[in-house]
């Protein structure tokens, strides 16, 4: 009746464990109690579940990010202290099949829950503003994906107390993954989450080229895109080329542990090098797919609070696509150790190195685009200064690494762990957090506060560089990843600082909660009634804060680069001739396929198959029913166009712009 | 040409205008048409790979059955020439046809189904399922994920067949054919690669 799944595979006997799923399910019961008593189930239902509003799609990614961020980071704390106590002979207080379960999760949770939806969730929310648009390409498509990595994150959340999680590290390596070496549930659990998430992500990825490309404003250009657009449209075209890899990957790895397939295996024939060949084949250009935007962002940020244009705008474009195209090239860099011979290191080894370059031009441009500028050193300023610092340092110890000489001794040490925290934090995440302080008031209708922000950052930088530096050092000294406890008395001084640089990472993750709530609670006094709170340069900026559900009343006419910034002196119709706008109505398509997709992904691992079978075939049920909306697409007429762009001029945006 | 000619617009570039809703959806299932070539690539490629990791089991030259294959090949390539003539009906607006070539294309979509299973089971009855060697753990699945794309688009013919009853030739209606028909076609040129590489030089080396 339930296939593998007994009660014996509740872990009751693991204290931490227990107690983590207790507070989850007491934090969730209260939130779902809260919305009971305030009565808000329809409200949540309509303006945000069903929605196919990019905006809204958008946030919900970007929430979900954040949430999970708390999870991932929570693994982090745990790998540092256990590593503080577990030297000289101590054991520290996590035993190893369960320290392999918390880095594997955390490496897991981190690139895929939070910083893939991070990033997908800024692209949804701002390219459509961006370029004009009033939604995406695919509205309804757009919002199955976000549900479908909704659903994908859930799986790897209900590992934690209902069986057990990979202990495979993030990339799942065969033979190691393979049921002769992983026979419980955790490698299953993982693929079927990665597998319904990355669907979700490629059907996202087809959607936002559609729109870069087909549904720009009449007269802007390719070349007229802002920045931040065409990162977008790099990294997407980067999804769309990738992905299908990692979905062939996986599945081949799900055929040999389900149905005895020979791909990875020692025996029959099957290569474990082929899979660790095609998940980089994924696995690099994905190192783009989220640096791509975040570039993006800072190339926004940092052209607005300059009150410049762009330094070198076409030579950027020319950067991001070079990068685009360099991602596919490099993959073996992963693997230097395989063996496949001095020409083909040579190769992958030099390819990595000119990658350098364009990275580089975007560092000069914006340098470039600071100087002579008049600077105001607002929160996503910030972020993005600690990130070029950063990042120069992330990438020169990766080009140290592309040296194939040099990898062959770092290689799993814990120089590239501090080498890939180094880009993806520094990068990454702190582009993430420039782009949700940038952008929050255009989502919100209000500004977050400033020095809580700020603070947040300090805090954020300064526990990164105490966290990660020593790594680098630990590296040289020869320590290794995903190692459970060390009998080498001098690592210890350093995993010291490592960790008291994780708990000053956590103040700042403390800071930036304080810093939604305080905004929150004062939202009133800090209101953008403008639409445009930071003097910016493109269209996003033109509409009001929070945008109308239309975003754009009348489509805008483009006729150059910035052509916001250079419209603003120029005065507005007071009478504009506002037209009908059709748009797409909701749809529980998404939430529902998300309902399926776990209840088919749980049943799956745990062998239900009448479940799997159940849930699968609810799913095309949801799919064929869907085929049959005819009218997808209801009017707002030019009476009530007119009458909300006369509101949204005098006052703009609610705490959570619930305003139907 | 002079500069005033330029700045007059006589011959200057279109200047871009947003897609119809036709373009957005038609450019839009290009884009998935690639995403899935590129997963049938990396099959191919892993195909490739493992083309000689027989382990000590049968091999291509035992194992495929070359007038089986070509029965599929006529049965999948007619199919696409009656799914051009569907298109044209809906073109001219005519039902009937429209149905009857539709109908045609399932009828032979799911030969060419049935006798890909036929032999599949076979070789799983002979001994050489996709658990005996690496190979055949290749083959199968690559063949096995075009016959899975063929298995859907005998789901949506069903589906387009319900639909011009309830829709008509209604915008949207014509969007869907165009995509199944691009759809269709991919599968037939990944067929051909399948029977290329796969069949014909593996009864050949």
């Amino acid at each position: 009746m339930f296939g593998k799944l007994t009660l014996h595979d509740i872990p009751f006997d693991q204290p931490i464990i227990m107690a983590t799923c207790a507070a989850i399910l007491i934090g969730g019961a209260a939130v779902l109690g809260l919305i009971t008593y305030l009565g808000r189930w329809r409200w949540l239902w309509t303006e945000w579940i069903t929605s196919v509003d990019h905006k809204r799609v958008g946030l919900m990614y970007i929430m979900l990010a954040l949430v999970m961020l708390l999870r991932g980071f929570a693994d982090a704390i745990m790998m540092r202290t256990q590593l503080v106590l577990a030297g000289g002979g101590h054991l520290g207080y996590l035993p190893p099949e369960h320290y392999h379960q918390v880095f594997s999760a955390h490496g897991t949770i981190m690139i895929f829950f939070v910083a893939m939806p991070f990033v997908v969730g800024l692209m949804n929310f701002v390219v459509p503003l961006q370029i004009g648009a009033r939604d995406v390409a695919f509205p309804v498509l757009n919002s199955i994906s976000f549900w479908l990595t909704a659903a994908g994150a859930l799986l790897p959340n209900i590992a934690l107390g209902v069986g057990e999680f990979a202990r495979t590290g993030w990339l799942a390596y065969p033979p190691l993954s393979e049921l002769a070496f992983s026979p419980g549930v955790g490698v299953d659990y993982y693929l079927v989450a990665l597998q319904i998430s990355g669907i979700g992500t490629l059907l996202s990825g087809i959607n936002l080229i559609t729109t870069i490309l087909k549904m720009r404003a009449p007269g802007m250009e390719l070349g007229m895109m802002p920045v931040f657009t065409w990162t977008a449209l790099g990294s997407n075209m980067l999804i769309v080329a990738s992905f299908p890899i990692l979905t062939v990957t996986f599945g081949l790895l799900m055929l040999d542990r389900y149905l005895g397939f020979h791909f990875f295996t020692n025996d029959a024939g099957g290569s474990p090098m082929m899979f660790i060949n095609l998940i980089w084949c994924w696995g690099h250009p994905e190192v783009y797919i989220l640096i791509l935007p975040a570039f993006g962002v800072f190339s926004e940020v940092i052209a607005t609070f300059s009150g410049k244009p762009l330094f070198g705008y076409r030579s950027m474009v020319v950067a991001t696509l070079v990068i685009t195209i360099l991602a596919f090239v490099v993959w073996l860099h992963h693997f230097f150790t395989m063996g496949a011979g001095a020409d083909v290191n040579a190769f992958f080894g030099v390819a990595t190195m000119i990658i350098a370059i364009p990275t580089g031009v975007k560092v000069f441009n914006w340098l470039f685009t600071m100087y002579g500028g008049r600077i105001r050193f607002e929160t996503p300023v910030l972020w993005t200064l600690g990130f070029m610092v950063t990042f120069v340092i992330g990438g020169m110890t990766g080009v140290l690494m592309a040296v194939p000489s040099n990898d062959f001794l770092l290689h799993n040490s814990l120089f590239l762990v501090a080498h890939f925290h180094n880009v993806i934090i520094g990068g990454v995440l702190f582009g993430c957090f420039a782009g949700m302080n940038y952008w929050f008031p255009k989502a919100f209708g209000f500004l977050l506060e400033p020095r809580l922000g700020k603070a947040a950052f300090w805090c954020w930088l300064i526990g990164f560089y105490l966290a990660f530096m020593p790594l680098y050092v630990l590296g040289f000294l020869g320590m290794t990843r995903r190692m459970n406890h060390y009998d080498n008395p001098a690592w210890t001084p350093y995993l010291l600082v490592a960790c008291a640089g994780a708990f000053l990472i956590f103040g700042g993750i403390v800071l930036q909660i304080l810093q939604l709530v305080v905004s929150i609670r004062t939202w009133r006094s800090r209101r953008d009634l403008t639409g445009d709170p930071w003097d910016g340069r493109t269209f996003e900026w033109s509409v009001a804060s929070p945008p109308p559900v239309y975003n754009f009343a009348l489509t805008p006419e483009v006729d150059g680069l910035d052509a916001y910034w250079r419209a603003k002196g120029a005065a507005r119709s007071e009478s504009p001739a506002y037209e009908d706008i059709e748009l797409p109505k909701n749809a529980p398509a998404g939430f529902l396929l998300a309902f399926c997709a776990v209840a088919t992904g749980f049943a799956v691992v745990w062998h239900i198959w009448w479940l799997a079978l159940g849930g699968f075939a609810a799913a095309i049920a949801v799919l064929i029913a869907s085929s049959w909306r005819a009218h997808a697409e209801y009017v707002v007429s030019a009476d009530e166009v007119a009458d909300i762009e006369r509101r949204g001029r005098i006052t703009a945006g609610s705490p959570v712009c619930i305003r139907a | 040409m002079s500069v005033m000619q330029m700045a007059s617009g006589e011959h200057a570039p279109a200047r871009y205008h947003p897609a119809t809703r036709f373009g957005v959806t038609g450019f839009g299932f290009y884009v998935y048409l690639l995403s899935d070539a590129i997963l049938f690539s990396a099959l191919f490629a892993i195909f490739a790979v493992l083309k000689g990791a027989t382990a000590g089991g049968p091999g291509a030259q035992a194992l495929f059955d070359v007038k089986n294959v070509g029965w599929e090949t006529a049965c999948l390539l007619t199919s696409s020439f009656v799914g051009g003539l569907a298109m044209l009906a809906a073109e001219a607006r005519r039902r009937l046809p429209l149905i009857l070539s539709l109908g045609a294309v399932f009828l032979l979509g799911l030969g060419f189904l049935s006798l890909e299973i036929h032999e599949f089971l076979g070789m799983i009855h002979a001994g050489a399922g996709p658990d005996r060697s690496a190979f055949l753990s290749a083959f199968f699945a690559l063949v096995g994920a075009h016959g899975l794309h063929i298995t859907v688009g005998l789901v949506w013919i069903i589906l387009l067949l319900i639909h011009v009853q309830t829709m008509g030739f209604s915008a949207s209606y014509r969007r869907r054919l165009f995509c199944f028909s691009l759809f269709w076609h991919v599968l037939d040129i990944v067929w051909i690669a399948i029977f290329t590489f796969v069949y014909l030089l593996g009864v050949q080396s």
